[in-house]
C-alpha cells in the first residue's frame, strides 16, 4: 500500500505535465538553484589501454535520486567506484559540494556505498556491522548506540541487531548494507547494484523502500543498475551510458519518449524504425520517404536534423490496429500514417497483447494493445488483414 | 543450502564400490596406527605376543633421560619455528594474495612453492652448507631456522587459500566506512583468516615434529631431535617402548587437531561462512 | 593509479621479511650446493677445497675459481653406482605413483561422491594420518611386517603359509610404506578438482545416452586431468628424493638416490659427491615441474 502511495507522490511531483517536460531541454536540473552537489567533469578512467569511462561529464543536484543505466562493461560501475575513491580518475574533476575529491582516499571522503554483494563483515553481528562506520568517525558509546538503533528502525531490523550476516535473509542482509552505508550520513549514497540478488517480488518492494527512505532522508543517492524498470521506477533522473560515455541524461519520461539517439531508443524499451529520406518540409511537419512503410508523416524535431538520411521511431504501444473492410472506424480512416499488413504472431502477456504485424512492404512491426476487457472481442487472430496507423506527434526521429 | 541439499539427495547414488573403495582405503590409512597403539599397552617384551594390558613401557620411557631429552628439544624446536614460520607465511601470504603484482614476485612465490615438493636431503644438505659456511654453531637454532624455512611455506600456501575466499569488497568496505589501509586489514581482513593462522601453526608445528631427514643435517653433536633419536632405534628393530613414545606423540598431534577443528567449528558459529555468494 | 594501490602498497611491503629469509635460507644455499659441487674432497674441517673465504679478498677469490672442478660430476656419470640409484628412484617413483593413483582416485571419487556434511569427515579421516608423524607411520609397519609380526601371525593362523614370510627389506615392503605414506598426497588433490565438478555433467552425458562407464571416461576422467597431475607431481617429485621409507623398509642391495647422497654425506663424508648428486637430483625434479607449469598455463589460457 505505502508503495502505491509513494509512486503516486512520485508521479505527481514530476515537474509539469508531459509535454512541457519533455519541451524542456533536458540537460538544465529540474528546480535546480546554485551550483550543484556533485559536479563531474570529464572524467577519464583507463584499463590497460581500455577507456572504461570516456570523458563523462554530469551535475547531481542535493537531494536527488539519479540511476546509472547501461549494458555491462559500459563503465557505470567503474564511475560509482571512482566516486567511491576505490579507482582514481586519470583525467577530470569530481567536485563535491565544490571540492575536487578524485584523489581523497575511500576513508577519508563523505560518500558511502552500498555494495553488489552488499560486504557485510560475517564476523560482526547486525548491530556491529551498522556501528563499524560510527566507531570509525569518532563518536561517543552513546552517540553510537543512539544512531544504530536510529537505523535498525529506519530499516525495519528491529529483533535482529545480534544476528550474523549468516543468519540473516537476502532482503534482510540488503538491509542491513543500506543500514550500514547511511549511518555515517554520507553527503552522497553510492548503490551498487543493491537489488540483483533479490527475487523479482521483493526487489519491488525494496525499491519502495529505498525511494520512501531516500525522500525521509533527503539524501542523494547515485544508483547503479542494469534493469531499466528498476532504474525508471526509483529515479529522478537516469544517465544511459555506453562504451564509456553519457549517452543520455534525462527524466524517465525523456528516455522513453524523446531518446536521443537511435541506440538509446533500442536501448529503452522496444521500438520499430524505419529508414528513409526527408523529402519535404511543412510547417512543423515533415514527410520522410521510407523503404518499408512509404511515406510518413512526422512532427519536427526541436533539434533540427541536418542529415537528410534519419530513421523514423515509434514504440510498439503507439500503434494501433483497425479491421479492414467496411467496418473501418473513422479515426484510421483519417490517420496520417496508414501501413496496411496481416497479423503474423500474437503473444498474450497478461496486461497487454503483443502483436507482430507483416506488412506488404515485407518488413515486421510489433504493436501492443493493452486489454482493457476481459473478453477477446478486440483481439486479433493470426492472419487476419489490419491496418496499423500511427500520428505524426508519436514519432522520434533519429539520426541512422 | 540448495546445493547441500541436491547432494543429499544423491547420497542413494554412492554405489557399493565407492562405499568398498572408501572404507578399505580408511582402513589401510588407520590400522597400523591402531595397532601400534595397541601394543604400547602391551605388557610382553615381546612386541608380538600379547601379555596383557600395562603401563610398562610409559614407566620405562619416563626413566629413559636421553629419550626425554630429544622429546624436549623436539618441542621447543617445533613450538619455535612455528611461532616464526606462522608469522613469515601469514606476512608472504598477504604479500602474495593482496599485493597484486610487484617486482621479483615470480621469484618469492616459486620460493615458497619449491620446498613443498623439495626432497629433503636437498633442503637439509643446502642448509647445511650454508650454516658451514657461516660458521655457525650447529643445534638448537639451526635447526629452528631450517624447520622455520621448510614450513613458512606450508603456512603461507594455507592463509593464502583463506586470503583467496575473502571477497577483496569487504576490505573495500571497511575503508568507506572510515578505515585506512592497515586499520580495514586490522578490523575485517585478519580476524577472517584467523583460523587458518591457527591450522597453518599447527601444521608446521607437526611437520617440525616430525622432521628426520632436515634435522638430521643441521643439528650439531649433543642436541639430538625426537625423530633422530626414534630412527636410531628403530634401525636397531622394533621395542615396545617406542611403541610408547610413538603413542604419545599420536595423542599429542591428536589434541592438537581436536582443539583445532573446535576453534573453526567456533568461528564458523560466529558466521564465517557468510562469504557473499 | 589505481587507488586500489592505497591497500596493495602495505601488503607488498609485508613481504620484505619473508622475501630476505627466503633468499637466505633457500636460494643462498643453493649456491653453496653449487659451489662445494664443484670443490675437490679433503680430510679437514669442512671436508673440501676451495673453501671460499671471503675475508681473503678477490685475489684468492679468483685463485678458488682457478681450482673449481667438473671432477664430481664426472664420477656421478662415469661411476655405476650412482647412475643406477638414479635410474632406481626413477623407476621406484613411477612404479609407486602409477599405484598411488590407481588407489587415489577411487577413493577419492567415493569421497566426492558422499553426502556434503559427511565429505569434511572423510577429508579429515584422510587428511589426519598425515599429520601423525612420517616416521611414527613407517615404524607402524615395522611393527606389522617383522618376521614374527601380526602379518605372519594372521597368515600362520589362516593357514595360508606354512611358515614366516620375509616381509621387512623387501621391495614390497617399500611400496607398500610409500604408498601408505604418500597416499593422502594423492587423495587430496584429487578429490578437490572431483569435489568441484559440477555434477550435472555427468548426468547430461547419462541424458545423452552414456553408460556409466562412458560416463566416467569420456566426461569425469578427462576433467579431473588437472587433480590427476597436481597428485602425480605432489607424489613423484618427493618419492625420487626419498630417504627414510627404503632406508627402513628395502633392502640394502640397491639404494635409491636419496640413500647414496646420505651416505655420501654421512659415512664417506664425501661433502663434494654429495653436493653434486644433489644438484643433479635438482635437475632432474625441475624436468616434471616444468611441464606442470606449461600444462598450468596452457590450461589457464584456455579458460581464458
Amino acid at each position: 500500500m505505502m508503495a502505491e502511495e509513494l509512486a503516486r507522490t512520485h508521479d505527481e511531483t514530476e515537474p509539469g505535465a508531459p509535454a512541457a517536460e519533455l519541451g524542456k531541454p533536458e540537460s538544465s536540473l529540474p528546480d535546480a538553484v546554485g551550483m550543484p552537489l556533485l559536479r563531474i567533469e570529464g572524467v577519464v578512467k583507463a584499463f590497460g589501454g581500455v577507456r572504461a569511462v570516456d570523458g563523462v561529464s554530469l551535475d547531481i543536484r542535493a537531494g536527488e535520486f539519479l540511476a546509472l543505466l547501461g549494458p555491462s562493461g559500459c563503465g557505470k560501475t567503474t564511475l560509482l567506484r571512482m566516486l567511491a575513491g576505490f579507482e582514481t580518475p586519470d583525467e577530470g574533476r569530481m567536485l563535491l559540494n565544490g571540492r575536487d575529491i578524485a584523489q581523497v582516499l575511500p576513508h577519508e571522503r563523505p560518500v558511502n556505498m552500498m555494495f553488489q554483494n552488499y560486504a557485510l563483515f560475517p564476523h560482526l553481528s547486525v548491530r556491529d556491522n551498522i556501528a563499524f562506520g560510527l566507531k570509525r568517525a569518532g563518536l561517543s558509546r552513546a552517540e553510537i548506540k543512539d544512531r544504530v538503533a536510529e537505523m535498525v528502525a529506519l530499516v525495519k531490523l528491529k529483533g535482529l541487531e545480534k544476528r550474523r550476516p549468516d543468519q540473516l535473509s537476502g532482503g534482510q542482509r540488503q538491509r542491513v548494507a543500506l543500514a550500514r552505508s547511511l549511518a555515517r550520513c554520507p553527503q552522497l549514497l553510492l548503490l551498487d547494484e543493491p537489488l540483483a540478488a533479490l527475487d523479482k517480488k521483493l526487489r519491488e518492494s525494496t525499491q519502495a523502500e529505498l525511494m520512501e527512505v531516500q525522500r525521509r532522508l533527503g539524501m542523494t543517492f547515485i544508483i547503479v543498475t542494469h534493469d531499466q524498470d528498476e532504474a525508471m521506477t526509483v529515479a529522478d533522473r537516469i544517465g544511459v551510458m555506453n562504451a564509456g560515455r553519457l549517452a543520455q541524461l534525462a527524466t524517465p519520461r525523456q528516455l522513453y519518449e524523446a531518446p536521443r539517439s537511435r541506440w538509446i531508443a533500442e536501448f529503452v524499451g522496444d521500438i520499430n524504425v524505419f529508414e528513409g529520406k526527408i523529402e519535404a518540409r511543412e510547417t512543423s511537419r515533415l514527410t520522410v520517404a521510407t523503404r518499408d512503410a512509404g511515406t510518413l508523416a512526422v512532427v519536427e524535431p526541436r533539434d533540427a536534423i541536418g542529415k537528410a538520411n534519419v530513421a523514423v521511431a515509434i514504440r510498439p504501444e503507439k500503434l494501433k490496429l483497425s479491421r479492414q473492410g467496411p467496418a473501418v472506424d473513422v479515426a484510421s480512416a483519417h490517420a496520417v500514417n496508414r501501413l496496411e499488413g496481416v497479423i503474423s504472431d500474437v503473444s498474450y502477456l497478461g496486461g497487454t497483447t503483443s502483436y507482430k504485424v507483416k506488412l506488404d512492404s515485407g518488413a515486421v512491426v510489433r504493436a501492443s494493445m493493452s486489454n482493457t476487457t476481459r473478453l477477446d472481442v478486440d483481439a486479433y487472430g493470426l492472419g487476419q488483414r489490419v491496418v496499423v496507423w500511427f500520428t505524426p506527434d508519436d514519432c522520434v526521429m533519429l539520426d541512422q | 543450502m540448495a546445493a547441500a541439499a541436491v547432494t543429499a539427495g544423491k547420497a542413494g547414488q554412492l554405489s557399493r564400490f565407492n562405499i568398498a573403495s572408501l572404507a578399505l582405503g580408511l582402513a589401510f590409512l588407520y590400522l597400523p596406527i591402531v595397532i601400534l597403539v595397541i601394543y604400547s599397552f602391551n605388557a610382553s617384551r615381546l612386541v608380538t605376543v600379547w601379555g596383557g594390558w600395562s603401563l610398562k613401557w610409559y614407566r620405562e620411557l619416563f626413566n629413559d633421560a636421553a629419550m626425554i631429552e630429544a622429546a624436549w628439544m623436539s618441542f621447543r624446536v617445533a613450538a619455535t619455528s612455528a611461532t616464526i614460520a606462522t608469522m613469515l607465511g601469514t606476512l608472504a601470504a598477504v604479500a602474495l594474495s593482496r599485493g597484486d603484482g610487484f617486482k621479483g614476485r615470480t621469484l618469492f612465490s616459486g620460493m615458497l612453492y619449491a620446498p613443498l615438493v623439495m626432497p629433503e636431503v636437498i633442503t637439509g644438505l643446502s642448509l647445511l652448507l650454508l650454516f658451514v659456511a657461516l660458521n655457525a654453531e650447529r643445534g638448537f637454532w639451526t635447526v629452528s631456522i631450517a624447520h622455520t624455512t621448510l614450513t613458512m611455506c606450508f603456512v603461507a600456501v594455507v592463509v593464502q587459500s583463506r586470503l583467496a575466499s575473502i571477497d577483496r569488497s569487504l576490505e573495500e568496505a571497511a575503508m568507506d566506512l572510515g578505515c585506512d589501509p592497515p586499520r580495514a586489514f586490522l578490523a575485517v581482513t585478519l580476524p577472517l583468516i584467523v583460523p587458518a593462522i591457527v591450522a597453518g601453526w599447527m601444521l608446521a608445528f607437526t611437520l617440525s615434529l616430525d622432521d628426520l631427514v632436515i634435522a638430521s643435517f643441521t643439528t650439531g653433536p649433543g642436541s639430538t631431535t625426537l625423530p633422530i633419536r626414534i630412527y636410531s632405534e628403530v634401525r636397531l628393530g622394533v621395542k615396545p617402548e617406542i611403541n610408547a613414545i610413538c603413542t604419545l606423540v599420536i595423542a599429542l598431534i591428536a589434541v592438537l587437531i581436536i582443539v583445532a577443528s573446535l576453534a573453526a567449528k567456533v568461528s564458523s558459529a560466529k558466521g564465517e561462512s557468510a562469504a557473499p555468494l | 593509479m589505481s587507488a586500489r594501490a592505497i591497500f596493495t602498497r602495505p601488503a607488498r611491503l609485508a613481504a620484505i621479511v619473508p622475501y630476505l629469509w627466503m633468499v637466505l635460507f633457500f636460494l643462498v644455499p643453493f649456491g653453496f650446493v653449487m659451489k662445494i659441487s664443484l670443490s675437490q674432497t679433503a680430510i679437514a674441517q669442512p671436508p673440501y677445497t676451495p673453501a671460499f673465504d671471503l675475508t681473503a679478498g678477490l685475489a684468492a677469490i679468483g685463485d678458488a675459481l682457478a681450482a673449481l672442478s667438473l671432477d664430481n660430476f664426472r664420477l656421478l656419470i662415469s661411476d655405476d653406482l650412482y647412475l643406477l640409484s638414479y635410474l632406481r628412484s626413477l623407476f621406484v617413483a613411477v612404479v609407486s605413483t602409477g599405484i598411488l593413483l590407481l588407489i587415489g582416485y577411487p577413493i577419492a571419487y567415493g569421497m566426492a561422491r558422499l553426502p556434503r556434511r559427511w565429505q569434511g569427515i572423510a577429508m579429515m579421516l584422510v587428511i589426519v594420518p598425515f599429520w601423525t608423524s612420517f616416521l611414527i607411520r613407517i615404524y607402524a609397519w615395522i611393527n606389522i611386517l617383522q618376521h614374527d609380526g601380526l602379518l605372519n601371525r594372521v597368515l600362520l593362523a589362516l593357514h595360508l603359509v606354512s611358515q614366516p614370510v620375509v616381509w621387512l627389506s623387501t621391495e614390497s615392503a617399500m611400496y607398500l610404506g610409500i604408498i601408505y605414506s604418500y597416499l593422502p598426497f594423492m587423495i587430496l588433490p584429487l578429490y578437490a578438482t572431483l569435489a568441484k565438478m559440477d555434477r550435472a555433467l555427468e548426468e547430461a552425458a547419462a541424458d545423452l545416452g552414456a553408460s556409466p562407464f562412458k560416463v566416467f571416461w569420456l566426461v569425469t576422467f578427462p576433467l579431473s586431468l588437472p587433480g590427476v597431475a597436481a597428485g602425480v607431481l605432489l607424489c613423484f617429485i618427493p618419492i625420487v628424493g626419498e630417504f627414510v621409507i627404503p632406508d627402513l623398509l628395502a633392502g640394502s642391495n640397491a639404494l635409491m638416490i636419496g640413500q647414496t647422497l646420505w651416505l655420501e654425506f654421512f659415512t664417506n663424508k664425501d661433502w663434494p659427491v654429495a653436493s653434486a648428486a644433489a644438484v643433479f637430483l635438482l635437475v632432474l625434479l625441475l624436468i616434471p615441474l616444468l611441464v606442470y607449469d606449461r600444462l598450468q598455463r596452457r590450461q589457464f589460457e584456455e579458460v581464458k
